[in-house]
């Protein structure tokens, strides 16, 4: 280990009342790590009545010899594995936490985040009460008089304004009961202006994936990678933002020999383990993935029959790719040939190989071209739709598959069905709502022009979370709705892990209301200069309610309640209800789901989206199927995840979606996509045609390939009433689903029968298609290289230029090249990314609140190569200011390490509670402030968003570094 | 009668901390006090290889052999335990240790624990009932008393850091040898037999419960 002596005066972090100098570190585990305990417990007290403090002290309290103990089954709320805890609970303190050793996810395992859940039972940080801001001071108010000013001042905003002058940022960290819920209640206010974190996590991924192959979700399972001949990971670090996903990647590893290939611009603890590792420059993962592939089209390793059979495009692929020589290639991603051809051939020779990517690839400007990429060397090595293969895409939440899969977006409602007129029919159905009323919540305006007239409001997508800002700054006559946003929610939301922190700031003050509904104050709270007009609602976090939560592989799994709601909290549908209630529209909200004492009971909830959720196979995970899961764990293999024997026998663990038709149908769910070695019946999937039959007089169906047992013996389109007549299926559907079938399609026939009929049959009700390599409606149809808005290699922005700003996107005028039209790279020489750390999770409010992992990694800092640090006369632990190209600048620790290269910054993203220099301690409620803050590395993050979804860029920005 | 040992693979452990939260959760052991912490050498450099230690739990504990107060015992089990009504805190151990394993609380509240704290490998204190209050309060869980393994190596991540019965712990790191090709150990030969009886091993690992009973023979 090595130790270096620090110079003795250089710690300043006030976050803690009794700070200690350390005097040694020794890497960045270590990293000015303190001995001495600030804040603690001590902090329990403030701030609580007696009847809270009686509560809180419980809590805390060990296990308790003679108490009854009972168990509750239940999943971490961190990351998207989705790992199994047991929870000891005795008069009603949760006072243990047991591996679960029975889990077919984690076997017992956790990370730091996970072995830690149990101090949500303790919850001393969190947010207590409702509470106000008057006059800048924060004042105890109760719900009631909370939830009547909020309504109030809503109501009048929609008066003035229209509905869409209100954003309801909701979360990945809702159950899907929750999600789904919020994403009605958006719809039931009358506003498409509702988005939560997956815009900024892998919105590029779910529209890339999507637009290729038919679903925009993680393709095969972390348990598949067992399976894996060769594991590649492209921008992501799993050792420390998923870490139990290793524990199915040193198997791989280990068992199948399978080499382990890192592409990452940061030598990350993943990358410690790889056999491979490539040091890419931020945002060239285009040029790199284009370099493998050209080695690979070049020695013939591609697999010609699968692309015949099931790729659309390919040949325009391979003509991108022929420009991206290995000299290009080295000349733009900084990767020599050598390290580039052992990449392609270890994964030309070890198949099938899973690939797997994260917010390395995502969070760019040409996101979604990433993304495709990707997809591209998948479908040239044959590797979809295959067990060990598939692009194995890592989500961040616990929930933010399921809350993404619920719509909540501002581009589409649950299920993905889009905001077009026969979407909204389709959940006006399921809601059993008069569809007229449901338009008539809305703005009857129109903003957006389109081929003939304009489309109205309710059609059109509202502004994505990344932009919120630029919704409240931006002038309302340059906002495609009626006026800028006057008020937001933000319900289970960090800014910090948003960009352009001064913007933000300008645009908290400016809003006429916030309303923070969260376990945590969050960044929120401290982060604006408002005097007033800003709540906190304290709710409740997933251990305080029971529900459903979908893992990144798609399975649903169904938490218990451990515990009853800590201090005077209420579950995120508690609140829903209540406020549903004042706005007015809560008999329509919860027309078909019964609320008992103002709680709406979930599996009502639950049995209402299997109702409607076609597209994408919600419809078959029952509450009932999901608890059976949820009791039989130890039944599911560790490999397959299917069930040999017992109750669950033949099912893969927590249906993996798509789970087909109604639950009675008891299909198993599909553990790996578009594998057509299983029947349809039993997983088993061709690529979805989604996109037509044919383009240009080429089919875009599959040929001579089909799932398993289809009685279609080719390519085949989605399945509709027509077909099943043209096929002579018809009479297979009973009388009643005849009727509910007539003239809907695979997707909107809510009996179920037209996708029962196509499944008898062998088929896929999406139909059977190829993969789509070019997506013609997109910017860029074949994935392109485009330079970063802010780029270190100004002398790559001729060849490689952004795209022309935008009048409206997404609601937005939208800046490309009158951005990159100045060069930066001369006044702010170093390039800056960001990323995680294993012991706190997004905005960090959480887990920053949390001592146990709090304690582990006390201070926000940046890494420095050697070099960088020796030209700019910076030492190991000295504070130095980060400054953006656009003004806003951290103050944080330096910490230098050969981990980045040179010319390149890291900074972790999970700090907050400072801003440029300010602590912002003394502004949180008392006794609700984190106990580790920091900078927020995105107040010096820039602008920027992805051609398609509007991704923030914070993979890739500029800065300069100096001593403070 | 079995000997419990701990042991950390290095080619598996990735510095998440698991097990150091694990033990914090399971002991509520105070902020500033590190039963168990994860090291790492040439951090951010190849060759970054991580490992997590607290107390071995020695066969024949230097700690032990120099406490001038003889606060330490050795179980039945190979466990390692010390009686904080005995301790002094005079920090002799602290000189002894290989692994920087002891712990000093610092004063206040959180100094609670006693004079010297380390690893009980939840086995609770030594002079208490097991399980009582009393032995929480000074020295954290007794999971070796319900019949289970240290928390920290039942949670491990990746199952890097195994606990039980050093031959329990042998044969499932000499499978995982086999596994990984047994490279220059020339067993290749012998993979496909193993992987035939044994396909699901590695998470076994930290997983077979370890009773009392089961370690008397």
């Amino acid at each position: 280990m090595k130790l270096k002596k620090i110079n003795p005066t250089a710690t300043a972090n006030d976050g803690r009342e009794a700070t200690q100098n350390p005097g040694w570190i020794m890497n960045r585990r270590d990293f000015l790590r303190q001995s001495s305990l600030m804040a603690g417990g001590a902090a329990l007290a403030t701030g609580m009545s007696t009847g809270m403090m009686r509560k809180a002290q419980a809590a805390s309290e060990p296990s308790q010899v003679d108490a009854e103990t009972t168990t509750a089954r239940t999943i971490c709320t961190h990351c998207s594995v989705g790992c199994g805890i047991i929870a000891e609970v005795q008069n009603g303190v949760w006072t243990g936490q047991e591996p679960a050793f029975d889990h077919p996810f984690n076997r017992g395992a956790h990370c730091a985040k996970g072995a830690a859940v149990r101090e949500h039972g303790h919850g001393e940080r969190r947010l207590k009460y409702p509470t106000k801001l008057v006059d800048g001071k924060w004042k105890k108010i109760s719900w009631e008089q909370a939830l009547d000013e909020i309504s109030e001042k809503l109501s009048q905003i929609r008066q003035e304004s229209s509905p869409d002058s209100v954003y309801w940022l909701g979360s990945a960290k809702h159950s899907n009961e929750q999600a789904y819920l919020f994403r009605k209640m958006a719809a039931m206010w009358g506003t498409n202006n509702v988005d939560h974190q997956a815009r900024i996590c892998h919105s590029t991924t779910v529209a890339g994936v999507a637009n290729t192959w038919g679903y925009g979700a993680m393709t095969n399972s972390y348990n598949d990678i067992h399976n894996s001949k060769a594991i590649l990971i492209i921008g992501g670090n799993p050792t420390e933002a998923h870490p139990v996903s290793m524990q199915h990647v040193f198997k791989a590893k280990e068992e199948n020999q399978a080499p382990l290939i890192v592409i990452d611009p940061r030598f990350t603890r993943t990358a410690a383990h790889a056999d491979q590792y490539l040091q890419l420059r931020p945002g060239t993962d285009v040029p790199l993935v284009w370099g493998m592939l050209y080695h690979i089209f070049q020695n013939g390793w591609e697999d010609k029959e699968f692309i015949q059979q099931r790729v659309y495009g390919m040949d325009d692929v391979k003509a991108e790719v022929a420009k991206w020589t290995p000299d290009e290639v080295e000349r733009v991603t900084g990767v020599p040939e050598e390290q580039v051809y052992q990449a392609a051939k270890t994964m030309a020779e070890h198949r099938p190989g899973t690939f797997i990517w994260c917010m390395g690839g995502t969070q760019h400007t040409i996101g979604n071209n990433n993304t495709r990429a990707y997809c591209a060397f998948q479908l040239a090595l044959g590797n979809m739709g295959v067990a060990g293969g598939g692009t194995n895409i890592f989500r961040g939440h616990d929930n933010v598959q399921g809350a993404t899969d619920l719509g909540v977006l501002a581009n589409t409602l649950p299920g993905y069905y889009g905001l077009s007129e026969g979407a909204w029919k389709h959940w006006s159905g399921v809601w059993d709502l008069d569809y007229e009323w449901v338009a008539s919540r809305f703005d009857q305006g129109s903003y957006e022009p389109k081929e003939n007239g304009q489309t109205p409001v309710m059609n059109t997508s509202g502004i994505p979370v990344s932009r919120w800002i630029d919704g409240v700054l931006e002038k309302p006559d340059h906002i495609a709705q009626k006026d800028a946003l006057r008020a937001m929610f933000f319900w289970g939301h960090a800014p910090n892990s948003q960009t352009r922190g001064q913007e933000m700031r300008e645009a908290m003050d400016q809003l006429e209301l916030m309303v923070v509904v969260d376990p945590f104050p969050t960044v929120s709270a401290v982060m604006h200069n408002r005097q007033n007009g800003l709540y906190l609602l304290p709710t409740t976090t997933q251990f305080e309610t029971h529900g459903s939560v979908t893992a990144s592989n798609r399975s649903l799994q169904w938490r218990d309640q451990v515990i009853e709601p800590l201090f005077e909290s209420r579950t995120d549908h508690v609140i829903m209800y209540q406020l549903a209630q004042r706005l007015g529209f809560e008999k329509e909200m919860f027309k078909h789901i019964a609320v008992q004492n103002d709680e709406p009971v979930v599996e009502d909830i639950t049995r209402e989206f299997n109702r409607g959720m076609w597209t994408i196979g919600y419809t078959g995970q029952s509450p009932e199927r999901l608890k059976k899961h949820q009791q039989n764990w130890g039944t599911f293999d560790y490999t397959s995840l299917q069930a040999a024997g017992g109750s669950c026998d033949g099912d893969y663990y927590g249906m993996p979606w798509p789970c087909w038709g109604t639950a009675e149908m008891n299909h198993p769910g599909s553990p790996n996509l578009y594998d057509t070695s299983k029947t349809v019946a039993e997983g088993g999937l061709p690529f979805r045609a989604r996109f037509g039959v044919e383009r240009d007089g080429v089919t875009l169906l599959a040929e001579d390939s089909w799932s398993k047992g289809s009685e279609i013996k080719d390519g085949y389109p989605e399945f509709t009433a027509d077909l099943l007549k043209q096929l002579g299926w018809w009479q297979d559907l009973s009388a009643e689903e005849q009727q509910a079938a007539a003239g809907k399609n695979w997707k909107t026939d809510v009996s179920g029968g037209i996708q029962r009929v196509a499944i008898k049959h062998g088929c896929a009700p999406y139909g059977n298609a190829k993969a789509r390599a070019v997506v013609w409606t997109f910017p860029d149809p074949v994935p392109i290289h485009r330079e970063p808005l802010y780029t270190s290699r100004y002398d790559l922005v001729s060849k490689y230029p952004t795209y022309a700003d935008r009048k409206s996107f997404w609601r937005l005028p939208t800046r490309y090249e009158s951005i990159q039209a100045r060069d930066y790279s001369k006044d702010f020489p170093i390039i800056l990314t960001s990323g995680r750390l294993v012991e706190y999770e997004g905005g960090g409010d959480e887990t920053r609140s949390n001592p146990w992992l709090a304690e582990l990694q006390q201070d926000m800092f940046v890494e420095l190569n050697p070099a960088d640090a020796n030209d700019h006369g910076i030492k190991e632990g000295d504070d130095v200011w980060v400054e953006g190209p656009e003004g806003g600048r951290i103050r944080v620790k330096a910490l230098i390490t050969q981990r980045v290269a040179a010319g390149v910054a890291f900074t972790p993203f999970h700090f907050g509670g400072y801003f440029e220099g300010e602590n912002l301690r003394d502004k949180y409620p008392e006794g609700a402030a984190p106990y580790v803050s920091g900078e927020a590395c995105n107040t010096a993050f820039t602008y920027g968003y992805d051609s398609v979804t509007a991704m923030q860029e914070t993979k890739c920005t500029l800065c300069r570094i100096s001593k403070a | 009668m079995g000997k419990m040992k701990f042991y950390c693979d290095e080619d598996r452990c990735i510095e998440c901390n698991g097990c150091v939260t694990a033990c914090k959760n399971e002991n509520e052991v105070p902020w500033g006090v590190n039963r168990r912490r994860v090291v790492t050498i040439n951090d951010g450099e190849p060759g970054e290889r991580s490992l997590s230690v607290a107390c071995m739990h020695c066969t024949d504990a230097p700690c032990q052999a120099v406490c001038p107060v003889d606060c330490f015992t050795t179980t039945p089990d190979g466990i390692v335990l010390h009686n904080k009504d005995t301790c002094i805190g005079c920090g002799y151990c602290f000189y002894a240790c290989p692994f920087g394993a002891p712990q000093f609380p610092g004063e206040g509240q959180f100094g609670a624990r006693g004079k010297m704290d380390k690893c009980t490998y939840c086995a609770g204190g030594p002079e208490e009932e097991d399980m009582s209050e009393a032995e929480f309060e000074k020295y954290g869980r007794n999971r070796i008393a319900e019949g289970k393994l240290p928390l920290c190596a039942e949670m491990c991540s990746t199952k890097a850091l195994l606990a039980g019965d050093a031959d329990v712990i042998a044969d499932i790191y000499r499978k995982r040898v086999i596994n990984k090709g047994g490279e220059g150990f020339g067993l290749d030969s012998l993979k496909e037999g193993l992987s035939a009886t044994a396909p699901a091993e590695p998470a076994q690992a930290s997983v077979q419960h370890w009773t009392p009973s089961s370690s008397a023979s």
